[in-house]
């Protein structure tokens, strides 16, 4: 029953998607065509000459009504036709997906970072407030939600690299001293360990340290804050005060009782963390010169390079609703709540 | 004539009781006073700051580059030679002038159509509720590029994109503000005496929403002001020898490895300074328009 129940929420979850992704192509279509100025005069770049502008209309069949247009750029997002970026000469699709592993290994290990540090730090807020764990947690989410994103990265290269040089120079995935490692998941870290080649891996971690604690950094905030206060209204509840008469060991009462129900909260806030650390993700891959889709789509700004930067934003569009659509799943799956509902 | 001195009375009774609150909040959280000491710093830097500093923002000097920081040039010189500290103190009035523009934009647009599709429902709710979910669907920053990308590289479209992915958060609450007080007793009463509902929704319902609101307008402030830094660190919207925290702190980037650290300090710590005024802002403003909520 239970089981037939989570997997009729999950359904339910994944068609409610539907109409946010159709907002989102819709939206990343309007911003390709139907904003002031000439659509094709971007697309041909700032060298083209009428000619080969009218020849681009025609190509992209800017010269037909809006709603065919529509459904012609549907269709070449069906084929995973994102268009021609004109700065690199090549299918902004196949750029995309050949830098989009160095964004999710960056991402990735930040948020496990700071989810590392986050919650332990919220927990510990939580069960003992007004002590100095406390006064931490809230000087850290107060400073944490201030700090600009680039500026902690070059803090961190100042200190780390100039002064100190324990850091590796912040220049991209991997030093020129070492190959990358032959390609399994696009993650260096995990396909150097693959080829057991421990000296290649290190030297990954190494870089991919600092850009990932300033990510990291920035996403704490949220998650301590969250995680205190959901601690915090859970151990006032009956149901702890029960569990604590009944002289249940305290680490059970903290993890078992309190911090199963706490979670839930903290993951619905995730959605928010995920927003923000795909923005910064851009910052700190400009900071870091890391290779990634964030740096490509800065990169393309800067020579006006639109269907790039599009593609861009619908991936990350996409790569969000993904994340949230897991969030989700996630949450029927360990809300306890759900499995006494029988 | 005695209710005409007591409805006369009252406003300024109320603003004296709002003083008197004013103060105890601010002598009773050090903090919320600290913050509007710095608030009022930032706006004085705004508004007066270009006539106060010691040297001409835009003036090179080539006799004197990358200097540290000393007593003639409090905040050192940059790789053109010009003077850091007046350049960072004319930035404010910029980066502020941004924040401001969107915010405001974004409050008065987000609220009107939250306040409509509250007060309202129905179709109106839903087609809000699913413009500003497609917003929301985008990592924020993310659509700003996107939106500066498209609409064109200068300062104005730079208000716009901030202003676009900040009224969710406004749309979102004044819907649920008006939505809870659209059948209060209040209303009741002020539909019956005859006001049309534009007049109940603009004269009654609104005004008594604000409160959240006003927190929620100096928290997003802050926001605003790292988004629009942000997105000129990546070179949108201002242009290059206009003094700008975000572009500044972008050019001292290049100088960090080489260790000219004050290029990309100091105004990166103006900007810290001016969102963590904005936040520490809205914390004592939460204190003083609802006491329930006080932490």
């Amino acid at each position: 029953m239970t089981h037939l129940a989570r997997s009729r929420l999950v359904g339910w979850r994944l068609l409610q998607a539907i109409p946010v992704i159709v907002g989102i192509i819709i939206v990343s279509f309007l911003l390709t065509r139907a904003l002031p100025g000439d659509p094709a005069a971007y697309f041909a770049g700032p060298a083209a000459d009428a000619a080969s502008i009218e020849q681009i209309r025609v190509s992209m069949g800017l010269d037909r009504p809006l709603p065919v247009q529509f459904v012609a750029y549907v269709q070449d997002l069906v084929r995973g036709d994102l268009g021609i970026s004109i700065s690199t000469g090549q299918p902004v699709m196949h750029e995309l997906t050949t830098r989009l592993p160095a964004s999710l290994e960056l991402t990735g290990v930040a948020l496990l970072f700071s989810i590392a540090i986050a919650m332990p730090l919220g927990i510990l807020a939580a069960t003992r407030p007004n002590s100095w764990v406390d006064h931490l947690c809230r000087a850290v989410v107060t400073a944490g939600v201030s700090l600009p994103t680039f500026f902690t990265g070059l803090a961190l290269i100042y200190v780390f690299y100039y002064l100190l040089g324990w850091s590796p120079s912040p220049m991209g995935r991997l030093d020129f001293l070492h190959l990358s490692p032959p390609k399994v998941t696009g993650f260096y870290v995990i396909d150097a360990l693959l080829a057991r080649d421990l000296e290649t891996a290190r030297a990954a971690l190494a870089q991919l340290l600092l850009p990932a604690i300033t990510l990291g950094l920035f996403t704490l905030a949220p998650i301590a804050r969250m995680t205190r206060a959901a601690m915090l209204q859970i151990l006032e509840g009956e149901f702890i005060r029960t569990a604590r008469a009944a002289g249940l060991p305290r680490r059970q009462v903290l993890f078992t009782y309190a911090l199963r129900n706490a979670i839930l909260p903290v993951i619905t806030t995730l959605g928010m963390v995920f927003s923000f650390a795909l923005g910064a993700n851009v910052l700190v891959e400009k900071v870091f010169s890391w290779p990634g889709i964030g740096s490509y789509a800065v990169e393309a700004l800067v020579v006006s390079d639109y269907a790039a930067v599009q593609g861009f934003v619908l991936t990350m569009a996409l790569l969000f609703v993904t994340l949230n659509l897991i969030i989700d799943v996630i949450y029927t799956l360990v809300d306890p709540r759900l499995g006494l509902e029988e | 004539m005695t209710t005409l001195t007591a409805d006369g009375a009252s406003p300024l009774a109320g603003v004296r009781r709002f003083l008197r609150h004013l103060l105890y909040v601010m002598t009773d959280n050090p903090m919320t006073a600290f913050a509007f000491m710095l608030f009022l710093l930032i706006v004085g830097a705004a508004l007066v700051g270009p006539w106060l500093v010691p040297y001409d923002p835009l003036a090179t000097n080539a006799g004197s580059t990358l200097q540290p920081p000393s007593w003639q040039h409090w905040f050192g010189t940059d790789q053109l030679g010009r003077d850091v500290f007046s350049r960072v103190v004319v930035a404010t009035r910029l980066d502020l002038m941004i924040a401001v523009s969107a915010v405001a934009i974004a409050f008065v647009v987000g609220s009107t159509l939250g306040a409509i599709a509250g007060f309202y429902g129905g179709w109106a709710e839903r087609i809000t509720g699913r413009c500003m979910d497609t917003i929301m669907a985008f990592p924020l920053f993310v659509l700003a590029m996107g939106i500066v990308a498209a609409a064109g590289n200068t300062v104005e479209n730079i208000i716009y994109a901030t202003a676009i992915i900040n009224l969710p958060f406004y749309a979102r609450m004044a819907r649920t503000e008006v939505a809870v007080r659209r059948n209060a007793g209040f209303v009741q009463a002020a539909r019956l005496s005859g006001n049309a509902d534009w007049r109940i929704l603009a004269f009654q319902i609104f005004p008594n929403s604000l409160p959240p609101m006003m927190v929620q307008i100096s928290l997003n402030m802050g926001w605003a002001i790292l988004n629009a830094a942000g997105l000129s660190f990546i070179g949108l919207g201002v242009i290059p020898p206009t003094p700008e925290w975000g572009i500044m702190v972008a050019e001292g980037a290049n100088y960090i490895i080489s260790g000219h650290w004050w290029l990309a300090l100091f105004p990166g710590l103006a900007l810290m300074l001016a969102v963590f005024t904005f936040n520490l802002l809205g914390d004592g403003l939460r204190d003083l328009v609802d006491p329930q909520r006080r932490t």
